[in-house]
């Protein structure tokens, strides 16, 4: 019997390499490996199918022009993730009649962790996230919840804590400083904790802290 | 550790319960501050519940068009698919 050579999967950096000399299969299996997690990134930033298509679409466009100029200073995800949060939130601003500057700017007053916003409703959840996921209206509430954040709060959760970047990757991707994404996390984090335990919190198991916060 | 410490070192404790640095300090109020326990809590279900969400479906009418724009920008740049 024949031992079939095991399959080595060919890295995205070695993907890149090829792609970058003209091989177009090399680059439509990029596609492949990475259009679901650009277009999830893309919905959760725009918020809607229509905008998510533009900017996934916009992604690996810029991933044809700019091809090689891909250092490896980052890894492939990281970098096309970037370039589809860049396009995102270019296209928020446009869409709000905003000028398209960057989300790196100088940092912004509440980039610090004076006045963080104080939990008020507190309640153990009455049930478990892996229950409530199952649930489409819990779906449609998560997704609201995130659009009410402010673009700044809500790229910096999606990255790190949906697709599980790091501190640094987040930071990279969005040229920030690491300092300004752990306070943008932990602003987002509370802000969703908030809105979350106020529709899935046990209201009967409710508390309130015993003294006041300063 | 006051409960207003606890909130700015949250996301070390979230990210990483064995974090030195935060983790006894942290530990101990917690033991005595129920809301503080339930909010932390709350922020892991939080992100938990993210998490296991689907990821959403990129529909394949989509694909379908995504594929033959990106081929002729392709084309357009290499001057072949090959
Ligand atoms: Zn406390």
């Amino acid at each position: 019997m024949k031992i079939a050579t095991p399959l080595v999967p060919t890295t995205d950096e070695h993907l890149i390499g090829q792609a970058a000399g003209g091989d177009f299969t090399a680059y439509q299996e990029l596609v492949t490996r990475f259009q679901v997690r650009v277009f999830g990134v893309a919905f959760r930033i725009v918020g809607q199918r229509q905008d998510a298509e533009d900017v996934t679409q916009q992604t690996f466009l810029s991933l044809i022009e700019h091809i090689d100029s891909f250092r490896g200073e980052s890894s492939v995800a990281t970098w096309l993730l970037r370039i589809a949060t860049n396009h995102a939130l270019k296209l928020l601003r446009k869409r709000r009649g905003l000028p398209t500057v960057s989300l790196s700017g100088p940092t912004d007053d509440d980039d610090n962790y004076s006045s963080l916003p104080h939990p008020d409703f507190i309640a153990r959840w009455s049930a478990t996230p892996e229950t409530l996921a199952q649930r489409a209206e819990v779906r449609e509430q998560i997704g609201s919840a995130l659009n009410t954040l402010d673009d700044k709060y809500r790229v910096v959760f999606v990255l790190r804590d949906i697709e599980g970047m790091s501190v640094r990757e987040t930071a990279e991707a969005l040229d920030l400083t690491e300092g300004t994404v752990k306070v943008r996390l932990l602003r987002a984090r509370l802000m969703l904790r908030e809105q979350l335990t106020r529709q899935f919190g046990d209201e009967a198991t409710r508390l309130f802290p015993d003294h006041e916060h300063g | 550790m006051t409960c207003e410490e606890l909130l700015k070192a949250l996301n070390e404790y979230v990210d990483d319960e064995t974090a030195l640095a935060v983790c006894q300090e942290f530990a101990e109020h917690l033991a005595g501050c129920d809301p503080c326990q339930v909010v932390v809590d709350n922020i892991r279900q939080s992100i938990a519940l993210y998490k296991a969400g689907e990821p959403y479906p990129m529909p394949p009418e989509f694909e379908a068009r995504l594929r033959n724009s990106l081929k002729e920008r392709w084309q357009q740049k290499f001057g072949k698919v090959s």
